[in-house]
């Protein structure tokens, strides 16, 4: 993966100045290549990483499990991208395993996510079962550990 | 009663470290970002901490052999034959030690008889002069210069040779400049070394944390020079393992066997401990190596970017992790300046003149620290080299 990327993955935030200097690149190429890599779809988008215990919103997330029929000449696409749809949903992948699909679903309670969950995703066409897990805490969020250990540890001068 | 007359005249007579009081002004203030801290940021990979624990788990808390665990030396030669094309029989060739810090004593001691000259270059790491007068050898420093990068020339070194010469004493890359040598100049003091039957003591520590591209030559692999060279390298940088003190010494079966006579009476063997991780570090971390190395990589082209864009001229060193900028466009003093950033921005860099007097007008800055940490103290150093210049006019 080219480094650009890498850096990117890891602070979306940081200048174009500062990745140039980190790259040994220009400013002006290192604008061009984000911008082509925008068009083409290899950056999807930018989105800070938050942690929902401190945001004050006290929103609900579900893991679910989806055993879905796969369909003729579409397999699992079609109904996978159906599901992709709703606003609920912030994940949705194809598994290997004992299920198809696995969702992510948020909801400002349990019961709007059970309701979302009865109500919209398992009366879908092609949906055989699902099996719904609520999340209780998080440890590590896309990367960020969200318990981070304070200071310096090493002598503040060595040779 | 006076004590001091008590102590050892060699040992009093080695000044005080210039780190050490660096250090202390460092200590009595709050916040501050450090570009002085010689050992990596990066804890040592988990899989290493993990056969540690593993290893105290198992029980292995006894003494090893002195030269030490069989395994861990067979392992050591087969990784210097595979990375630095030098072939050392695990058995006879390898002495483990308390990190290549104890290697250099013990070589030193090994080596050297009264007035025997050890000759250096400088700038260069603050054991090295120490070391050879606490072996009661002569240090004589060769200087490095900025025009050459801070290679160290057969040139200089051929004209510091006196009929006392013993040792050479190298390092690259070199802690603080950065430095590394090519080929051809290698080959040049390999030359020296051979007409002048000089042994040489080489320390490889930085050698994995190479940039663009660049290949690590070592002294100790070119013709003629594995019989009179002692190869000394360690776990410290590549690994992120400085705590554990672990590192080895390779040579002609008759130079380890005499160091290890020393290192059997003064320490008997390194940490069992230490040497079960360092096993594991050989055969399982060279994808970590990899991945510190590369983040190294981009601290070091941010870093002298920086330096040379607020201009300070600074080259872009192919290894260690260390730049050594010049610092004399402020009319400051090594001294001077690393102190007055000290108190003004709370960054700390370490004066050049810590490493020997060819240091004098550079500091060293060390980008094995977190790249926040590291554009806000080029921030903070910016401002300063813009205020100190702009006093200067005024």
């Amino acid at each position: 993966m080219d480094p650009l990327l890498t850096l990117l993955k890891r602070d979306a935030h940081t200048a174009p100045e500062d990745l140039a200097r980190e790259l040994n690149l220009s400013a002006p190429e290192i604008n061009a290549r984000i911008a082509r890599y925008e068009e083409e779809g290899v950056i999807l988008g930018y989105q800070a990483i938050l942690n929902t215990d401190k945001t004050g919103d006290d929103l609900v997330t579900a893991v679910i499990e989806v055993k879905i029929t796969p369909e003729r000449g579409g397999g699992f696409d079609r109904l996978a991208a159906r599901i992709s749809q709703f606003d609920e949903v912030t994940n949705c992948y194809l598994m290997s395993g004992g299920y198809d699909l696995l969702v992510i679903a948020e909801g400002r309670t349990l019961q709007a996510i059970a309701s979302f969950i009865a109500e919209k995703l398992s009366t879908i066409q092609g949906v055989i079962s699902t099996a719904t897990h609520f999340r209780l805490k998080v440890y590590k969020e896309n990367g960020v550990l969200l318990q981070r250990e304070k200071g310096e540890a090493r002598l503040a001068v060595a040779p | 009663m006076n004590l001091k007359k008590h102590i050892a005249h060699h040992v009093r007579d080695i000044p005080r470290s210039g780190i050490r009081d660096f250090f202390e002004i460092v200590q009595t203030m709050k916040d501050v970002i450090s570009l002085g801290i010689g050992e990596p940021d990066f804890n040592t990979p988990w899989h290493i901490r993990e056969a540690a624990i593993y290893s105290l788990e198992k029980g292995r808390t006894g003494y090893t052999s002195n030269l030490g665990l069989p395994r861990l030396r067979d392992a050591i030669a087969t990784y210097v034959a595979e990375h630095f094309g030098i072939q050392y029989d695990g058995r006879t060739d390898v002495l483990v030690t308390v990190g290549v810090s104890e290697a250099i004593d013990l070589a030193l001691r090994a080596l050297v008889n009264p007035g025997d000259e050890v000759l250096f270059h400088e700038p260069c790491y603050v054991s090295y002069s120490p070391s050879i007068t606490l072996a009661h050898g002569v240090p004589v420093a060769v200087p490095t210069f900025a025009r050459d990068n801070f290679r160290l020339t057969a040139a200089e070194l051929e004209k510091r040779i006196t009929p006392a010469s013993k040792v050479l004493m190298m390092n690259f890359p070199c802690n603080p400049t950065g430095a590394t040598q090519t080929r051809e100049e290698l080959e040049k003091i390999a030359a020296v070394c051979v007409r002048h039957d000089l042994v040489v003591l080489t320390d490889e520590i930085y050698s994995e944390l190479t940039y663009d591209g660049a290949s690590h030559l070592s002294i100790a692999s070119l013709p003629g020079m594995r019989e009179r060279t002692i190869f000394m390298h360690g776990f410290s940088k590549a690994f992120a393992m400085t705590g554990f003190r672990i590192g080895y010494a390779c040579a002609p079966a008759i130079l380890t066997e005499a160091m290890m006579k020393i290192h059997q009476y003064g320490i008997l063997c390194a940490s069992i401990t230490a040497q079960d991780a360092a096993l594991e570090a050989l055969e399982q971390g060279a994808p970590d190596v990899e991945n510190m190395r590369r983040e190294y990589e981009l601290r070091r082209n941010y870093i002298v970017s920086s330096f040379n864009e607020m201009g300070l001229e600074c080259f872009r060193p192919f290894g260690s992790f260390y730049v050594f900028p010049n610092i004399s466009r402020t009319g400051l003093s090594s001294h001077e300046f690393s102190v007055q950033l000290l108190k003004q921005k709370s960054v700390a860099v370490v004066p050049g003149t810590a490493f020997g007097a060819s240091g004098e007008g550079h500091v060293r800055a060390c980008y094995a620290t977190s790249l926040e940490q590291l554009k806000v103290a080029m921030a903070r150093i910016g401002d300063f080299v813009r205020e100190t210049k702009g006093a200067r006019a005024a």
